[in-house]
């Protein structure tokens, strides 16, 4: 018999080396996974609640709301509303997990094969993060961005750099570019880029070309309004980059800022993109390799009942009426749906093959689930993957809310044959961030009259926004244009359904 | 693959120290105000004990775009008996968006723990209150002594060899005098030299290195460094509060209140200078007794008025407990200003020659209904006799309060006047 690799609870690290070794094992050889080099890092809880309150980054700016977030977390953590996540994982080469130190040998090697193999596999091999994201370079540009802050702090004062994080952090969600078709980002060479930027500007620095007087400026309407519009990007749905490129009076420094709280956000645009993805990979991958090192005796069932404890934790989903139902489970859903396949692979039924003639009976089941893991999100995966089966499972239905029905919320679909497609295609679409998200873009600066910045929100569905946030977030917006804003919302038939105007509020004279 | 498993737990912790300080700066006025409503519950002592304060989240609210309302689509799990076409009741059972009540709320406060330090800087922090004592309080400080470099005069006690040395060996390198080596070598080289004309040129530089050592010394005057001393201020370790309050069935709870909170600030502000606090409760009606903090401020008594009884009872206290030499006494007296007449005088005196000479500082309160119509009428009789002690010169200090809010100026207030009457009388 295989030796075991821990009996009991306790671990030390040479443990966690055997843990490791044991895992990568299994996930190489029998699950055929491609990972980054990993790093596994033991950390204590308070630690953990650091990583928490700055997303989990482990070297970031500083910011007053990462210290809210933490006072928030360790509230709830101290009064037992809030369990801490078994671990977190970072999308970088190498790829760094964190494991805390309070848990038993069991859940250590449960956090090492769903973090350092599955959700390490998940991140190299996704289209998403091969587009969008730069695990190289992410570490080396957060220490950037965090001494960039610093430096920005000491020369240009604490209070100036909050104004701008804040109004950078309210405009976050509004800072990715959704479609590819730019360059996938290179964050040590934007690092460079932005050195270079700024030794460029101190040397390009004279004050005495302040005094000189500008000639005549050209007349403005020589630019057609096409024209116009076709320079400054028009329209452009990401507001950050259009307020770094085109806002008027912004120092250098704050466009950098921009920049900076920009490329974060487009890093964590395909986390969001892909959670019940990610989750469900690295659970579905933890399982099969706790499952293999039980089998192979390396595990003792005792421990592996503890496993199972968690695991079954994991991937609760509570029905809509439990007093626990807080939505989907990403767990619970993405797991199911990888099992599913497993079965609709290795052993379908007629359902199966009529609904899924491409896998079914395919027999390779590592080989599907790595295709499917490498090319969907999680609103392509749902679409593709959501098995009739699984939505009986799961007894899903789907509802129409209308405030102006009288009657009720009504019943569109439940899982049945009528349903199964409409439940699948609705559920798929509430996991499309694209949707989720409120689609606002700048279509218009008044140039040539009070430079007025012109946004558009196309309301869907009749969710206009909420109108205290709204008027603070465009408020962080005019004090970046310092001109006034204004956003319109329209419903698909172009028609104005309410109209903000925001203007800057007077930049106090620096001290 | 090598994989790294690395230990972090001895990582410095707090990395969230610096955030956690942003995030109390951006709120603390929110913060402030949570910390006032919190201390006002409290007693005396646990207001230094730091802990949980209550602040709205949603002052500290950051915004971001949201969209809400219209219609909306969402697929649940667990449907158990509807078909296609059923109605769901909004408000009853069944639709999503029935929050617990709970859920809410979370988002609308919360509660943080905060230290003891950063509660007490809170709380003082809108005070002002050390740069309006720090005079007073420095008279309050001992003397200590602590090294402070060098100097080139002192007594030959605090020579600082090392430090002389190293000046020595510095000249003596700038200046080349000769090492003991280089005339051990020559000595050597003339001894075993046999070409006389060499030999004579030898001797030459021999006498010249030996006249040059002769000219610059091994360890001149030059050199010498003293270790210098500086004293410097230290705080005394400890302190003692007296409070004095008359209980007499005329001072209502609103007054008591007053005083109490005025007792609470003396405290806070003591504990912070000092590592060691007591607090003697006396109360009195026309006799005094020594009690806890539950009997002074809540326990029934009634009687006559006697103040004297309690400047007595301080005195016998401290003349038993506390040796003035050892003790920085404090005491602070809050009264409605009724003081039987035939009392005046025995109370004068006792401040004069036994309380106020032990007393870094002794503050009257007279305390008043709220609203304190009567109050501005005429002066009490104790106001009237402690007024007459201060014009000739006893360092009191005194204030009426009859509002709650009045009670952080008039503490202010108590320690400025205290200050400038210090500065009258120190040139």
């Amino acid at each position: 018999m295989t030796e075991r690799l821990f009996e009991g609870a306790d671990w030390d690290f040479h443990t966690l080396q055997r843990i490791t070794d044991a895992c990568e094992e299994v996930a190489t050889k029998d699950l055929g996974l491609d990972v980054y080099p990993n790093q596994i890092e033991v950390i204590t809880a308070e630690q953990m609640l650091d990583a928490y309150s700055s997303v989990g980054m482990p070297l970031f700016y500083k910011h007053w709301s990462f210290g809210k977030h933490f006072a928030f977390h360790e509230a709830s953590y101290r009064k037992g509303l809030m369990g801490l996540a078994y671990e977190i994982v970072i999308n970088s080469s190498p790829c760094i997990s964190y494991l805390m130190e309070e848990n038993t040998a069991t859940m250590q090697t449960l956090v090492i094969a769903h973090a350092a193999f599955g959700h390490n596999h998940f991140f190299k091999n996704n289209y998403l993060f091969k587009q969008w994201t730069d695990a190289d370079g992410i570490l080396d540009y957060l220490d950037f961005a965090k001494n960039y802050v610093m430096t920005c702090e000491e020369r240009y004062g604490r209070v100036e750099v909050e104004r701008t994080l804040d109004a950078a952090h309210a405009l976050m969600s509004h800072g990715i570019d959704r479609y590819p078709g730019k360059k996938k980002l290179d964050l040590r060479a934007e690092e460079k880029r932005a050195g270079r930027r700024r030794q460029h500007e101190e040397e390009v620095f004279n004050d005495l070309w302040r005094t000189v007087p500008k000639g005549a400026s050209k007349t403005r309407s020589a630019l057609s309004i096409e024209r116009r519009r076709k320079l400054l990007g028009l329209p452009q749905e990401n507001l950050l980059y259009f307020l770094e490129k085109s806002a008027p009076r912004l120092a250098p420094w704050q466009r950098e800022l921009l920049r900076i709280v920009r490329h974060i956000a487009q890093y964590f645009y395909p986390q969001s993109q892909t959670k019940v993805m990610n989750e469900g990979t690295a659970t579905y991958v933890h399982y099969r390799i706790m499952t293999k090192l039980h089998q192979q005796g390396r595990i003792s069932d005792g421990n592996f009942l503890e496993f199972l404890q968690s695991h079954t934790n994991v991937v609760f989903q509570p029905e809509f009426d439990d007093p626990r139902f807080s939505g989907f489970n990403p767990y619970a859903l993405g797991f199911a749906v990888m099992q599913d396949i497993e079965r609709i692979v290795t052993r379908p039924e007629d359902e199966d093959r009529e609904w899924f003639p491409d896998i079914a009976g395919k027999n390779d089941v590592m080989g599907v689930l790595r295709d499917v893991w490498a090319n969907y999100r999680d609103e392509s995966f749902i679409a593709q993957f959501l098995s009739p089966k699984l939505m009986r499972h799961f007894r899903m239905f789907h509802l129409h809310d209308d405030p102006e029905e009288r009657a009720g919320i009504r019943v569109d679909a439940i899982h049945d044959d009528r349903g199964f497609r409409r439940v699948r295609r609705e559920l798929a679409r509430q996991h499309d961030v694209g949707f989720i998200d409120a689609n606002i873009e700048v279509v218009d600066v008044d140039l040539s009259g009070d430079r007025r910045l012109i946004l558009h929100h196309h309301v869907i569905k009749g969710s206009q926004l909420n109108e205290t946030d709204a008027k603070r977030v465009l408020q962080h917006l005019a004090d970046l244009w310092t001109y006034d804003v204004s956003l319109i919302e329209v419903d698909a038939n172009d028609k104005v359904l309410r109209e903000y105007v925001v203007s800057p509020r007077p930049i106090p004279a620096a001290a | 693959m090598p994989i790294h498993i690395i230990d972090r737990r001895l990582n410095p912790g707090g990395k969230s120290l610096e955030n956690r300080q942003r995030f109390l700066r951006r709120a603390k006025s929110l913060v402030q105000g949570a910390v006032k409503k919190t201390s006002q519950e409290r007693d005396i002592k646990d207001v230094l004990e730091g802990g949980e304060v209550t602040i709205p989240l949603d002052g500290m609210h950051e915004p971001r775009f949201r969209r809400e309302g219209g219609t909306r689509d969402m697929v649940l799990p667990g449907n158990k008996k509807f078909i296609e076409g059923d109605y769901l009741q909004r408000s009853g059972q069944g639709s999503a968006k029935d929050s617990g009540p709970g859920e809410g709320d979370s988002e609308d406060a919360f509660r943080f723990v905060l230290s003891r330090d950063e509660f007490v800087d809170l709380f003082l922090d809108d005070l002002e209150l050390p740069d309006l004592a720090k005079r007073k309080i420095a008279q309050t400080e001992s003397e200590g002594i602590q090294r402070a470099g060098y100097t080139t005069s002192g007594s030959p006690a605090n020579i600082s060899v090392s430090r002389t040395v190293k000046l020595a060996l510095a000249r003596r390198i700038a200046l080349k005098r000769p090492r003991k080596e280089e005339i051990e070598e020559l000595e050597a080289a003339i001894a075993a030299c046999t070409d006389e004309d060499e030999r004579v040129v030898l001797l030459a530089e021999l006498e010249r290195l030996k006249a040059r050592t002769k000219r610059i010394p091994f360890v001149d005057p030059l050199d010498i460094r003293y270790r210098r001393y500086e004293k410097v201020p230290r705080p005394v370790a400890q302190a003692v509060m007296f409070c004095l309050m008359d209980v007499s069935g005329s001072m209502s709870e609103h007054m008591k209140d007053l005083a109490k909170r005025f007792y609470m600030l003396l405290y806070v502000f003591l504990k912070r200078r000092y590592k060691h606090v007591e607090i003697v409760f006396i109360r009195h009606t026309d006799r005094a007794e020594e009690v806890d903090e539950q009997t002074f401020f809540y326990g029934p008594a009634s009687g006559g008025t006697l103040v004297s009884s309690a400047l007595h009872a301080m005195h016998e206290i401290v003349r038993e407990r506390f040796n003035p030499a050892d003790w920085n006494i404090y005491a602070a007296q809050a009264s409605d200003g009724d003081n039987s007449y035939s009392d005046g005088e025995l109370t004068g005196m006792l401040l004069t020659d036994k309380i106020l000479p032990v007393c870094q500082f002794f503050a009257y309160l007279e305390v008043g209904e709220s609203g304190g119509s009567a109050f501005d009428l005429s002066d009490s009789s104790l106001w009237t006799l402690y007024d007459r002690l201060r014009n000739s010169g006893a360092p009191l200090s005194m204030r009426k309060v009859s509002e709650r809010s009045e009670i952080f100026p008039v503490f202010h207030d108590l320690f400025q006047r205290r200050e400038t009457s210090q500065e009258k009388a120190a040139p």
